[in-house]
């Protein structure tokens, strides 16, 4: 199935924005780790602000990002978000209240710890109506939400944004699912070539996944799901005709053809 | 949208653990609440759990998925002749054109709260026994119901509260249609647990009474359990189909809908759009109806606004609680029951239909013609979504 790139968002360890990262991410600068930046949004009302978690933060400077780039309105958007993960800070907290005598969680916390608390908070930031999916696809979260939101572009014939992020758990859950890095990237992605930077053909198939040559990007990619993206990012960001393959099922992974437009 | 057809399935709740018995359930306008004793919770309320999950083993082979939720997921799987349905369509399709598209909300949050009582004393570190992969992580019950089911087409789990196990219909039509698959597994499953107890409780949103759905005096949802699924075919014989999907988002709070019902009506009018029907197509509307003040004066006003004050509708949560990320699936079964059984359910516990509410409340069970049935469910954070399920001979 065919669709088209119109925007990216990118925010991770070290890639600060897409235009940013793309120098990087061609291998023609070195990678270098740093702590993530989330420039803060300025679509959320203060309130919302104010309880939102960094996975959520996340979520919404990344897609912002995308959309801005595309130059498309949110309220005409549906949106798929994927993450392996929900607020992991928040489900310490609950899990470690419920120990306590009283076991008073937190309403805030509790309404906040659903898997879908960055696509609520996103639609009420950018006043958004339109449909909104939330997955989890454990390592394979990214895979599985650019097939989704594809297969929703082509069914609509519209265009839609794929928010992917994830972020580290606290201890004890850390050392049960060591997370490096906050990681959120998001892509506007369209039936239609006329604003189209890139082409992506997606084809589920048997071929291995594809690794990245930089050895920090590599354990950036492998400790992080949403990170699991950076081979597509790599080779859109090199601007040359290239078939990253993502991991997704047991059984078979998702190869995505870049050609740009 | 092109309709799907649906062609078996199966569920698990406190009401029933199987078709025929829903059906007889829901004939004598039975509830399957009862005060709450679960685990270790201390709350002033009733719940709708499920009898008999301490005693489930899971199948040999797929022991590290053992969860209360997975468990739930299990029970159904092995009811009403579901796994060997699938299992013929696997022979018919091949396993890599089969999807699942599973929701829950609860995951294994039930054993991570257990856990954490065991952590070590010294350095916090959870037990060593604790297994995030196979149980906490959101896409447990997904992973699970593939291998036990023995399918490898595209698959992920749908976490939207409780939208999740309604919208997972949509996922599954639009792969169908895309040609990502022939055929898909959807449902899912949610278990009681103390994170939601003592979560929708500080929201002051658990009633100490058994719900009561559209009552003037409800005061509250009872927390429910169970795992319902269906298997959706692009081609082939049945007398069910998904005729519609409409989602939407409130754009409004986390946790309260929208006051004016807008997410609600614009769900209702997408799944309407997308069966191409009108209004006086559906027969009768299965409500998101969870009892709480604020969520049935909403929906009831979207219901008014699409709907008039014809169409028979109510919701079920008195007789099974309310399923959260389960809910989704366990009423669009019971809007295949409606169709398939020419019967539309009652509103257990409720008594006196609140005057200020418009639409056709309907209090007893019905017999007669049911054609098509809309199915609401909604979630935090504005998660809203709406399926027609119908005859699909009708077509």
């Amino acid at each position: 199935m065919r669709v088209y790139v119109e925007g990216i968002g990118l925010h991770g360890p070290g890639l600060r924005g897409w235009r940013d990262s793309v120098p990087v991410l061609a291998g023609v600068q070195p990678y270098q780790p740093a702590r993530t930046v989330i420039p803060p949004s300025e679509l959320l009302p203060p309130a919302e602000r104010r309880r939102a978690g960094i996975p959520i933060r996340l979520a919404l400077a990344a897609g912002a990002e995308a959309l801005a780039a595309a130059g498309r309105d949110a309220t005409t958007l549906p949106t798929v978000f994927t993450s392996s993960e929900s607020d992991g800070q928040i489900l310490h907290e609950i899990c470690d209240t419920l120990t306590k005598p009283g076991r008073e969680v937190s309403p805030t916390r509790f309404m906040n710890s659903v898997h879908n608390a960055a696509s609520g908070y996103w639609s009420i930031a950018t006043r958004s109506r339109e449909a909104s999916t939330s997955l989890c696809c454990y390592d394979a979260g990214f895979a599985a939400g650019l097939l989704e939101c594809a297969v929703q572009v082509l069914a609509e014939g519209r265009p839609a944004a794929l928010v992917a992020y994830d972020a580290p758990y606290p201890e004890p859950l850390h050392a049960a699912r060591p997370i490096e890095g906050e990681f959120g990237l998001a892509l506007v992605l369209s039936a239609d070539a006329a604003r189209a930077m890139f082409a992506l053909e997606l084809e589920l198939g048997g071929a291995a996944e594809t690794r990245l040559p930089d050895a920090g990007l590599e354990k950036l990619r492998l400790n992080n799901p949403a990170a699991r993206s950076l081979p597509l990012l790599a080779a859109m960001a090199r601007g040359s005709a290239n078939e990253p393959v993502l991991a997704y099922t047991p059984a078979a992974s998702l190869m995505a053809k870049v050609s740009p437009c | 949208m092109q309709p799907v057809l649906i062609t078996r399935f199966s569920i698990l709740n406190c009401l029933a653990s199987s078709e025929a018995g829903l059906l007889q359930a829901l004939r004598a306008k039975r509830s399957g609440l009862a005060p709450c004793e679960f685990e270790t919770a201390a709350i002033d309320t009733w719940v709708g759990q499920v009898a008999g999950v301490d005693d489930v083993r899971i199948r040999r082979g797929l022991e590290e998925y053992d969860c209360r939720t997975n468990r739930l997921a299990q029970a159904a799987l092995e009811r009403d002749g579901f796994a060997a349905a699938v299992a013929a369509a696997r022979e018919r399709y091949g396993a890599s054109r089969i999807g699942v598209f599973v929701g829950t909300s609860t995951s294994g949050i039930l054993e991570t709260e257990l856990a954490y009582r065991r952590r070590d004393p010294q350095s916090g570190a959870l037990p060593a026994d604790f297994r995030y992969h196979a149980t906490l992580n959101t896409y447990s019950v997904g992973d699970f119901t593939a291998r036990y089911l023995g399918i490898t087409g595209p698959s992920f789990v749908v976490s939207s509260a409780c939208s999740s196990t309604a919208k997972v219909f949509g996922n599954a039509a639009r792969m169908i249609a895309a040609g990502a698959c022939d055929a898909a597994v959807v449902g899912g499953a949610d278990s009681l647990c103390l994170t939601t107890l003592y979560g929708f409780r500080a929201l002051e949103l658990t009633s100490r009474l058994p719900c009561r759905p559209f009552d003037a005096a409800r005061d509250g949802i009872s927390l429910g359990e169970g795992a319902g699924f269906a298997l959706l075919e692009k081609a082939g014989e049945s007398d069910l189909a998904l005729l519609g999907v409409g989602e939407s988002s409130d754009a409004y709070h986390m946790s309260t809908p929208h006051p004016e019902g807008l997410g609600a009506k614009l769900a209702m009018e997408r799944a309407l759009r997308a069966a191409n029907l009108g209004p006086a197509d559906i027969d009768y509307i299965n409500l998101h109806g969870t009892a709480t003040p604020t969520n049935d004066a909403a929906e009831d006003k979207a219901v008014a606004e699409v709907f008039g004050n014809r169409t028979a509708c109510n919701s079920t949560k008195g007789a099974t609680g309310h399923l959260l990320g389960a809910a989704g699936i366990t009423e669009a079964i019971i809007s295949m029951l409606a169709v398939r059984h020419g019967v539309m359910p009652g509103s257990a516990h409720t008594r006196t239909v609140d005057p200020a509410l418009r639409s056709n409340y309907v209090l007893e069970p019905r017999e007669g013609r049911v054609r098509r049935v809309l199915s609401n469910s909604f979630g935090f954070g504005g998660s809203n979504c709406s399926l027609v399920i119908g005859d699909a001979r009708l077509r």
